[in-house]
Formats: structure tokens, sequence, C-alpha cells
């Protein structure tokens, strides 16, 4: 299992804040993943396909190829709009 | 120094910590960042402000270690404020303290600069048309640019 949370609007979108989810292999990239998530249909179609997205793992920002290993934390989230 | 917090700051105090640090510091930079009250000229009542808890921490720590490799900074102290805010009201504080007033000049728009594009911070306005989760601009991203050599 990987503990994952969404932010802000895609948290809104997504009416969900933190999911634990099942990975299909022990190891899956964030690419896997996010087809994953996406196969269950809209909303998360369209939230996984949006090219926006960014995509973080254990908290550091991570590439589509970066792997997914049970226990990680994953976070989605839309461009950040601090300051 | 990072803190994430709810409550107002003191720039006062901010300033003091800075000088404080050494004697050897000759120059101290400071950034504060307001609320506006207006989005493309629709009034705004108000906002609120979400971070990724952790995540947020780690970055504004890489930002400053990142600034410390590039010029000789003494110290640098970020502070955001996070939940609801309102017209005015005091968002971001950024301060930097070196020998010299090039580093820290430097350091804090970097440290700025860097902040708004990649510490993991959301707002959502209260605007007069409802509730807006803000858009990324692309001005942000370019003036994150501008360092990259």
């Amino acid at each position: 299992m990987v503990k994952v949370l969404y932010f802000a609007r895609l948290r809104d979108q997504l009416d969900c804040a933190e999911e634990q989810v099942m990975l299909r292999d022990s190891r899956n990239s964030v690419a896997e993943l996010r087809q994953q998530l996406a196969a269950r249909g809209e909303p998360w179609l369209s939230a996984m396909q949006d090219e926006n997205l960014l995509v973080a793992v254990n908290q550091v920002i991570a590439t589509p190829d970066v792997v997914v290993n049970a226990g990680d934390e994953v976070g989605f989230f839309p461009p950040v709009t601090g300051g | 120094m990072i803190r994430i917090q709810n409550e107002d700051f003191s720039l006062a105090d901010e300033y003091q910590a800075l000088r404080e640090d050494a004697p050897q510091i000759g120059a101290i930079v400071t950034f504060v960042g307001l609320v506006r009250d207006l989005h493309n000229d629709e009034s705004v009542n108000g906002m609120f402000l979400e971070h990724y808890p952790g995540m947020t921490e780690k970055v504004l720590a890489q930002l400053i270690e990142d600034a410390r490799q590039r010029w000789p900074i003494t110290n640098a102290r970020i502070i955001h404020r996070i939940g609801a805010l309102h017209a005015s009201d005091q968002i971001v504080f950024v301060g930097v303290n070196s020998a010299h007033r090039e580093a820290a000049f430097a350091a804090c728009e970097y440290l700025m600069d860097f902040l708004k594009t990649k510490a993991p911070f959301w707002k959502k306005e209260q605007r007069s048309t409802g509730d807006v989760w803000v858009d990324a601009k692309a001005s942000d991203t370019e003036r994150e640019s501008r360092w990259q050599n």
C-alpha cells in the first residue's frame, strides 16, 4: 500500500484528501500509478491526465520514471501559488 | 530558520534576530509579501492558504541551502502564513544577512522567486463571484528561470 495525498483544487475535484492505494505490483513508477488511478474513470481520469499535475514521492518532486514502493507517501497537487 | 504558521509575525522581531546573529554582519535585506485586495479588477475579500506539511519545510530548507552555495550569506529566515488571511495581511517574510549587501540582496530575491515556484502552498481567494483556487503565473516561472545561469 502507498499513502496518497491530494491537495488544493485537486482535492476538491476528487473529493478526497488522503487514501491508501494498493499498487498493482510491489513496485510501480509514478507514471504507472497515475495510469492505475486514471483507470477509475472520471473525475480521476481528467485529474491524472492533466499535464500540469505535480507529483512528489516521499515529499520530493518526482518525474514519471521515479519508482514508488509499498510504504511510500505520494502527493499529487497543482502548480503552487504561495508567496 | 523556517516557520509555517497561522499567526502574524513582527518585522521588528525578525530584523532583530537577523541583527543579533554576529558582529561581522554588514547587511540585512528583508522582504514582506502582503495580501492584495484585487485580482484583475475583481475585488478579493480574503483568502485561504493551504500547504503540504513536511514537504514545505523540506523545500524551503533546500532553497536556503542552495542560496548558501551561491552567495556568502550568514543566515536566512523564512516565515509563511497559512489559513485565513485578509487584504493587507502579511503572508510571507524572507530575511537574509551577510557581510556585504550584494549577497543579501541577491539571496533574498532568489529565495522569494523560488518560494513562489517550488514551495507547496496554494491560495484560494474569496472573490465577489465566489471562491476560486488561484492559478500559477507564467511570470513567476520566468522570474525563476533568470537564475539558471
